[in-house]
């Protein structure tokens, strides 16, 4: 495995080549009735060994539906479009969305790409212990059936579980733990690209930390992690990169430290203001219905800065070390 | 905005009784073999913003639970404006219960998928005997105060984010004004804008009505800024 490290100082969004995955111009459109749900347009992303990118948006933005699209868990209703190059270390590359079920399901899934759930009571068996989840998992990934046991203890005490818990059934165990069960479930194979949907919710801030700092260190070993979060903090402390998404579109992306100081769109500046520790301020107005987007600016008609130019979409461009997608950003002047 | 200021809860010595306010005094409470609360003492005064801090398993839910009339309490009593409560529930009279009002984490598990939104926030109010349209035109107006659109009201849970499932359960937790709101992890789940609306929604309300409201969080930055007295609760004995 390529172990290329990369610091959150040196990262810009476009980078080297050899990327792990590329996706180009990924759309989810659901078909409900008689409306369109526009989940994610023209959606643009690279993330190369040892990145961790954040993808930050309000709940509905579509950010969800982005991890579901990569691994194929979409319903039937599902049209997506466009394409999602993976090139794992080992193996072929592959066209996640082009590929089919029969290579996703034999290669992909768990393999080449882990999936930490948003919800893990309902992404564990309920009828078989952790131990037997997680030694099922490893030996299906090549550990012997004398080593799984020990592999298991190792990889329980990694993410923080003790592994006498490993011994009770997924309902026996608080949501905290469920949720670290789930996550050595995804981390056991060590696949080199780990879908992490919002994976600290219900977690105390100790095991938020906890969760967040693994991930980092998957990435600091090599693997890259899209970390899918509604928390702002969470994406601040591990991420090297962080994408807000809006109304199904990202709207900016850059390096970490440079989204929080110095936002450039106007939705990034309105989310950060209503931190508990900024303004606390909520923005303006409410998110537009991913069946009846404006067909300018999906943010136009709650921002300040909007003018008749806003009425044509603005393309995602090159904007210092990132990008954004905006006709008036904020003052490029502190963002060389 | 000042620094809340912090007080440990020891799990003994008991105080005066305060009039004004809702109190548990001494309360324990256990599940079984397991003991979740402790002799704890806990005062929440009209207008004040109580923080609860605690490490998970702490008892800090159930205490929220105890005080918002769901839980009887093994030992010790909880008091309202200094009257002890006896009971829970719907043993109580609505007009005590309908004076308290939890906010959970969870919207989803907090609200039937088979009410639209309109029914979700009218149900308080159908349940303690209000008529059909009054009810309605009440929880219309308390809809429109947390920013729920006509639209989003004829819609079941189903097919509105977390976000707008939450301002749902804010408009039924205010519905019957009450005295005390009780908010458990209340905006954990939720974005940062979405939850700095709700915050301001409850802080007007407060405002108004001089209501108290108890906050359970795990953000620092939330408690400081939105706290103005922080209690933390001892962890889980034997542990």
């Amino acid at each position: 495995m390529t172990t290329t490290v990369l610091s959150a100082t040196t990262v810009t969004v476009d980078g080297p080549q050899h990327a792990l995955l590329k996706v180009e111009g990924l759309s989810v459109r659901f078909r409900l009735g008689d409306a369109t749900v526009h989940a994610v347009t023209d959606l643009h992303l690279t993330l190369h060994p040892g990145e961790l990118l954040a993808v930050v948006g309000e709940s509905g933005c579509g950010k969800s539906v982005l991890a579901h699209a990569l691994l194929g868990l979409l319903p039937g209703n599902a049209v997506v479009t466009g394409r999602a190059h993976l090139r794992p270390p080992t193996g072929d590359p592959v066209d996640l969305v082009g590929c089919g079920e029969r290579h996703l399901a034999r290669a992909v899934r768990g393999r080449a790409v882990g999936l930490v759930p948003q919800s893990p009571a309902t992404a564990l068996t309920p009828v078989r212990t952790g131990r037997r989840l997680l030694e099922e998992t490893l030996r299906a990934h090549g550990h012997t059936r004398r080593d799984a046991p020990v592999v298991a203890d190792r990889i329980a005490a990694d993410v923080g579980l003790d592994p006498n818990d490993l011994d009770r059934y997924p309902h026996e165990l608080s949501g905290g733990m469920a949720q670290r069960l789930a996550t050595a479930l995804a981390l056991a194979p060590d696949p080199p690209l780990l879908l992490a949907d919002e994976p600290t919710t219900g977690l105390d801030r100790p095991l938020v930390d906890h969760t967040l700092d693994l991930l980092r260190r998957r990435c600091d070993g090599g693997a890259a992690v899209l970390l899918i979060t509604h928390d702002l903090a969470a994406a601040r402390r591990v991420a090297d990169t962080v994408a807000v998404m809006y109304a199904s579109r990202i709207v900016e992306h850059r390096p970490t430290a440079a989204l929080f100081d110095a936002p450039a769109h106007p939705y990034t500046a309105g989310l950060l203001d209503a931190l508990p520790d900024r303004a606390f301020r909520p923005v303006a107005g409410h998110p537009p219905m991913l069946t009846d987007l404006p067909a300018g600016c999906a943010f136009a008609p709650r921002c300040d800065r909007a003018t008749d130019t806003c009425h044509t979409p603005p393309a995602l461009g090159r904007d210092g070390a990132g990008r954004v997608a905006c006709h008036h950003p904020t003052s490029t002047g502190a963002r060389a | 905005m000042t620094a809340p200021t912090t007080q440990t809860m020891g799990g003994t010595g008991s105080s005066a009784v305060p009039s004004a306010g809702l109190a548990a005094h001494q309360v324990s409470l256990s599940f079984g073999r397991q003991s979740v609360l402790d002799r704890v003492d806990l005062h929440l005064a009209p207008g004040e913003t109580v923080g609860l801090r605690g490490p998970s398993g702490s008892g800090k839910s159930t205490l929220a639970r105890v005080l918002g009339l769901l839980h009887t309490p093994d030992a010790g009593h909880v008091t309202f404006d200094g009257r002890p409560v006896v009971g829970a529930r719907h043993r109580l009279p609505a007009a005590i219960r309908t004076r308290v009002a939890i906010l959970f984490q969870s919207p989803r598990a907090a609200t039937d998928p088979r009410l639209s939104l309109a029914d979700i926030v009218a149900e308080p109010l159908r349940a303690t005997g209000t008529g059909k349209d009054e009810a309605r035109a009440q929880a219309a107006e308390l809809a429109e105060l947390v920013g729920l659109t006509p639209d989003l009201l004829t819609r079941r849970p189903h097919a509105v984010s977390d976000g707008q499932l939450q301002r749902a359960c804010l408009a039924r937790a205010l519905v019957h004004r009450p005295a005390y709101l009780l908010c458990d992890e209340a905006t954990a789940m939720l974005d940062a804008s979405t939850q700095a609306h709700l915050a301001g929604v409850i802080t007007d309300y407060q405002r108004q009505h001089h209501a108290a409201v108890l906050l359970i969080t795990h953000d620092p930055a939330l408690m400081t800024r939105w706290a103005t007295r922080v209690v933390d609760l001892p962890p889980p004995a034997g542990s």
